[in-house]
């Protein structure tokens, strides 16, 4: 005999478990249509993969698993789909969702299967890949998907498997049943499932002792299997009857001593824990190759003329079930789907069984009469005593009412398993289970809430920082632009005085000027400098580009009708559209300085190679922090959007938060020898310089030979650049395409840009 | 409460608040037999007059707070703590001490914080305190046992209770109760006192009559445990340790000594205190160790007030003090929930 454990609590409600276990598991007539919910499951629903019309064969795939925690959804029969539409389904709010309604052709019959008689040939990947396919999901009513729980994380070794026949709800014998009439599957799937978990040293069947024919025949499938001695132990373990010991973590303390942690799972500590239906479902679809289409249901309550336990198709519609069972609806108290601690009342009858329905209860109102209203709690601690969870049930019930979620969350209320057998016990006939859900519900809520509220913030406050930020900007380059104007001017003035004085002062401003500490970006800025205009009308036309993008989108949304994405966006195009029109200021600023005449390029250069070390800091700086707001702006897009980039993005911003620092480190260090700098600046050694220093003489000569060149070799060299330019954006174009980039659209205009200019340079050198 | 309708569980235990009051009226039953039988039909009396007074103004402060008269007076709550005063309050008080109690019972302890359940001291207690600080004289006149067969006649009697006659003809009857007469012990050993005071001649270890109250509110108790409606933790905890600070304090009958334990756990209102009173849940703390702690703070202020005090007996303070304590004691004894390594509500946390 193994040694067991007792839970704290728990309570010995009638057991009315005789009347249901009298007959034999039956088969029931076809329906006259199946309806297939497409979350049947805890976890994303599924998405119909058949549409209207088609013929389906009994076992095919009618809607396949979205994400990892799915499932898909299979034809219980065979026939045409009538229609995919919102149809009630098994819920306590008696809600709508979307089903896949079949019309059967009476023929049942199945699809190709392809069984595994010898699962020990498949990897442990493929079997798992098999029960997925299979649509398991837990059957003792959670209905969390199998394959989920039998892929643990690799560094978590689970050392036991607990088989669950505990079945401790009152009414409900499904599992007593299956174990009395299918031992030997019940078996093999318990094999096959420590099988998959690595075979853990122990295997457990847990069985509430008040079902003694249950126990005889699991332990008489079990010897039969340890004759055969395949090296595997199964434990057949019985305890004593109380509600709730078929809760996970009750059973794993009654079976182990160990308690599961709060809010985590049971493979934390080595355990897994899978109801006997669920085994004999896994063992059916590997070794059958039978996808999950049919499950035990206890049929039960005395408003019925027969009651017992039948296989029922999935998709079943339960008034076909209940006709069947000479149910007498003027008796009913309630339509309860599941048991009568746990189970939910439903108002319809027009709704299907489900993967996970384990009862159908229609109690009459002797058997189960309306609840008393509800009277003060005089906190006796009654319900204290039948927590399992170790909860003052009372003080909960006190906090809850005072909506103190504080104190709620400081008691515990997320470990409490709304098992009810507080409300069971209480003298006052309060429903405490009621309380705790609706508390629980707004407690997530203000979770939820906060959250929102914090990103919102977070947001605005972003976007705040960055219109100031393009504010100061333009107003920079506003008076950047004057003052070039301006000295344009001059030059000009100066230049109709004396052409030739005025190379060999650039020439010699050239040299004399001390290369001083640079970043490279700022260097490279400068190079590029003189291809603004291409740069420009790139960003113009990704811009518009993108604006169209926008709007299309946005009437897609209106004309479907999706009232969610409107707002977005709408917001996303008016951003486009400011973008356009900066682009568009720009690329017509930058037109204006254009037409001034060409040697004022070089000028503007040099004017920016003489500014002092300490502007040069501080413009870096300015730049910087413009990236970094594009930067951020566009990570919280991606976050919004919950793209793939975000991690790349926010590294990109993560550093660019680095070089910040960098940069204003350097604008400390050059304000304090920028003095000296400026009193020596001729006799700083070229020993010291950085490889930025030397990016920047390296411009600098350019420069400086550019404008020495002649208009040929000015030419050339230009075509070659431009070359050089087409290529690298060609490659990258392609890259993007492979991507399926977002910006394929802005790549493409560059490089016929890019390839007109080429043309246009490559031109003879006739006309000028 | 459409919604609430449809939510589990559907099926309920067969316990109910009024079952639970009706089952503790029941365990008095036998006490209040005992008393009868020593002390005359004056508790009775008492108890009559307080369930009257304590229904019509649980009644009318109902009628004013606007909730279900009938529907909140089934709950028989009231009737529980009339009952209690009933029996605290000594035999054949006049019908006004009755009416005073019963309101600060039942309309400025209860129904003034809210009504059942919500009342941070237990009621009956707050009546009798405020009696017993108010009206000392008439708070401490008993009978002396077997008053009832020495003649004290039923027109006597009424006309006690109704007529306000305070004693004037029947100072012969009224006596001092075992914890008085040892409390003023004028310098006597208590194997002395044991002969000389007539409760002490013909009682087996703690008074006449007193002994078989509090035996027969013990069955009572016992009954009331046995029926679940309470854990032992609190009454328990409570007597063991009244138990184990007499013992410790008791030097074999000195003049300066407190009484024997056996004295203490069988006089006075330590029984019915213990099983009755202490355990009102509302007013106690929560959790199972909670109640411990509880009952050995009510077991340990008995003690301390019995010895060295100013009044003979302490069952009412000392629980109202400890009622105080409750949310304290609550705070600190939070049970272990399931899945967690430390125990919640600790300081830490916050």
């Amino acid at each position: 005999m193994r040694q067991i454990w007792d839970i704290p609590g728990g309570i010995h409600p009638p057991e009315n478990k005789t009347q249901s276990t009298g007959d034999a598991i039956a088969n029931i007539p076809l329906p006259a249509e199946i309806v297939l919910p497409l979350n049947q499951h805890i976890g994303a629903p599924a998405i119909p993969c058949v549409a209207v019309g088609d013929k389906v064969l009994k076992g095919q795939v009618v809607a396949e698993a979205q994400g990892l925690v799915s499932a898909p959804i299979h034809a219980s029969t065979s026939g045409t789909i009538s229609a995919i539409e919102q149809r009630f389904i098994p819920h306590p709010s008696g809600m709508m969702s979307d089903c896949i309604v079949i019309t059967p052709d009476g023929e049942d019959q199945w699809t190709t299967l392809h069984p595994v008689p010898d699962y020990k040939a498949l990897d442990h990947a493929e079997l798992v890949a098999l029960i997925r396919q299979a649509g398991i999901a837990g059957m003792g009513g959670a209905g969390f998907p199998t394959a989920v729980k039998l892929n643990p994380r690799a560094d978590r070794k689970v050392h036991t498997l607990i088989l669950n026949g505990t079945e401790c709800e009152p009414y409900i014998t499904a599992d007593d049943m299956l174990m009395r009439e299918r031992a030997d599957e019940v078996v093999a799937g318990t094999l096959l499932l420590a099988h998959i978990l690595g075979t853990p040293e122990t295997i457990l069947i847990g069985i509430e002792d008040n079902k003694p024919e249950a126990i005889a025949a699991m332990q008489a499938a079990v010897d039969k299997h340890a004759q055969q001695s395949r090296g595997i132990a199964i434990d057949v373990v019985s305890f004593p009857t109380k509600y709730p010991s078929g809760g996970e973590k009750q059973l794993i303390q009654i079976l182990t001593g160990k308690e599961v942690p709060s809010g985590q799972i049971p493979a934390t500590i080595g355990i897994v824990v899978q109801n006997v239906g669920t085994a004999v479902a896994t063992y059916r679809a590997v070794t059958f190759g039978e996808p999950l289409v049919s499950r035990i249901t206890t049929v039960v309550g005395e408003t019925l003329k027969q009651q017992r336990n039948i296989e029922v198709l999935i998709g079943t519609p339960v008034d076909h079930v209940l006709t069947l069972h000479g149910y007498q609806a003027e008796k009913k108290s309630r339509l309860i789907i599941g048991g009568p601690m746990m189970g939910f009342t439903v108002e319809h009858t027009n709704i299907p069984v489900v993967k996970t329905t384990n009862c159908i209860l229609v109690p009459s109102n002797e058997e189960i009469p309306p609840t008393q209203p509800a009277q003060a709690c005089i906190r006796c601690g009654m319900c204290a005593e039948a927590c399992p969870a170790n909860l003052l049930p009372q003080q909960l019930f006190w906090y809850s009412q005072a909506e103190d979620t504080e104190k709620l969350e400081q008691h515990n209320l997320f470990d409490c398993i709304e098992c009810g057998a507080c409300s069971y016990v209480c003298p006052s006939n309060i429903p405490l289970v009621q309380y705790y859900r609706a508390s629980k519900g707004t407690i997530r809520q203000q979770e939820l809430a906060k959250k929102q509220s914090d990103r919102a913030r977070q947001r605005f406050e972003f976007r705040q920082e960055r219109i100031a930020k393009a504010e100061a900007e333009k107003e920079a380059k506003r008076l950047a632009r004057k003052k070039a104007a301006e000295e344009a001017k001059k030059k000009l003035a100066a230049q109709a005085g004396n052409e030739p004085e005025k190379n060999a002062a650039t020439s010699s401003a050239a040299g004399s000027t001390t290369p001083v500490p640079k970043t490279p970006e700022q260097a490279s800025t400068g190079a590029t400098d003189t291809n603004q205009l291409p740069k420009l009308e790139r960003a113009l036309s990704s811009a518009k580009s993108r604006e169209e993008r926008a709007q299309q989108q946005l009437a897609e949304a209106k004309a479907n009708g999706e009232d969610a994405r409107i707002e977005p966006l709408s917001a996303r195009l008016k951003q486009a559209e400011l973008k356009v029109k900066e682009a568009e200021e720009k690329l017509k600023a930058y037109q204006q300085g254009e037409n001034l005449p060409s040697s004022a390029v070089p000028e503007k250069l040099q004017q920016k190679l003489s500014l002092s070390p300490r502007q040069k800091a501080e413009k870096n700086i300015e730049t910087l922090q413009k990236r970094i707001a594009t930067a951020e702006e566009k990570l919280a897009e991606a976050e919004q959007a919950n793209a793939s980039t975000t991690d790349a993005l926010r590294q990109g911003v993560e550093k660019l938060n680095q070089k910040l620092a960098e940069a204003q480190r350097e604008l400390e260090a050059t304000a304090e020898d920028g003095i000296t700098a400026e009193k020596g600046a001729a006799a700083v050694d070229a020993p010291t310089m950085s490889a930025a220093e030397i990016a920047i003489a390296k411009a600098q000569a350019k420069a400086a030979a550019q404008a020495s060149m002649s208009d040929d070799e000015k030419n050339q060299a230009q075509i070659a650049s431009l070359q050089k330019r087409l290529d690298k954006a060609r490659e990258r174009l392609a890259k993007a395409e492979a991507e399926n980039n977002d910006n394929i659209d802005a790549f493409r205009i560059g490089v016929e840009k890019l390839e007109a200019k080429l043309a246009e340079a490559q031109q003879p050198q006739t006309t000028p | 409460m459409a919604l609430l309708k449809i939510t589990s569980p559907h099926v309920h235990g067969t316990n109910s608040t009024s079952r639970v009051m009706a089952k503790v009226a029941l365990a008095c039953a036998p006490g209040i037999m005992a008393l009868t039988l020593w002390f005359g039909f004056g508790s009775l009396c008492n108890i009559i007059l307080c369930i009257g007074f304590c229904l019509s103004f649980e009644a009318i402060a109902l009628k004013l707070r606007q909730r279900d008269v009938r529907f909140f007076l089934s709950d028989f709550s009231a009737v529980v703590t009339a009952l209690l005063l009933g029996i605290a309050l000594p035999p054949f008080a006049p019908w006004w001490l009755i009416a005073i109690g019963s309101f600060f019972s039942i309309v400025v302890a209860k129904q003034l914080y809210g009504g059942l359940g919500f009342n941070p001291f237990n009621p009956a207690m707050v009546g009798y305190v405020v009696l017993l600080i108010s009206f000392p004289v008439e708070m401490t006149t008993w009978l002396p046992a077997m008053a009832n067969s020495q003649g004290l006649g039923t027109i006597e009697g009424l006309a006690q209770v109704f007529a306000g006659h305070a004693f004037t003809s029947l100072d012969a009857y009224t006596g001092a109760t075992p914890l008085d007469i040892v409390k003023q012990n004028s310098s006597a050993v208590l194997s002395d006192l044991y002969q000389q005071q007539s409760v002490f001649k013909n009682s087996h270890f703690a008074g006449t009559g007193w002994e078989w109250v509090n035996l027969a509110f013990l069955g009572g108790g016992i009954y009331l445990l046995w029926r679940k409606i309470f854990t032992w933790h609190a009454p328990i905890s409570m007597l063991g340790t009244l138990a184990v600070l007499s013992a410790l304090f008791y030097d074999g009958g000195s003049s300066s000594s407190p009484g024997s334990p056996l004295l203490h756990l069988f006089s006075g209102g330590t029984m019915l205190g213990a099983f009755f009173i202490v355990t009102d849940p509302v007013t106690s703390a929560v959790s199972n160790k909670g109640r411990v702690v509880y009952g050995i703070g009510i077991g340990a202020l008995v003690f301390v007030i019995r010895a060295w005090g100013n009044y003979p007996d302490a069952i009412a303070f000392s629980v109202l003090l400890m009622n105080f304590a409750a949310p304290f004691i609550d705070y600190y004894t939070q049970p272990r929930t399931y899945g967690h390594v430390k125990k919640p509500g600790k300081p830490s946390q916050k």
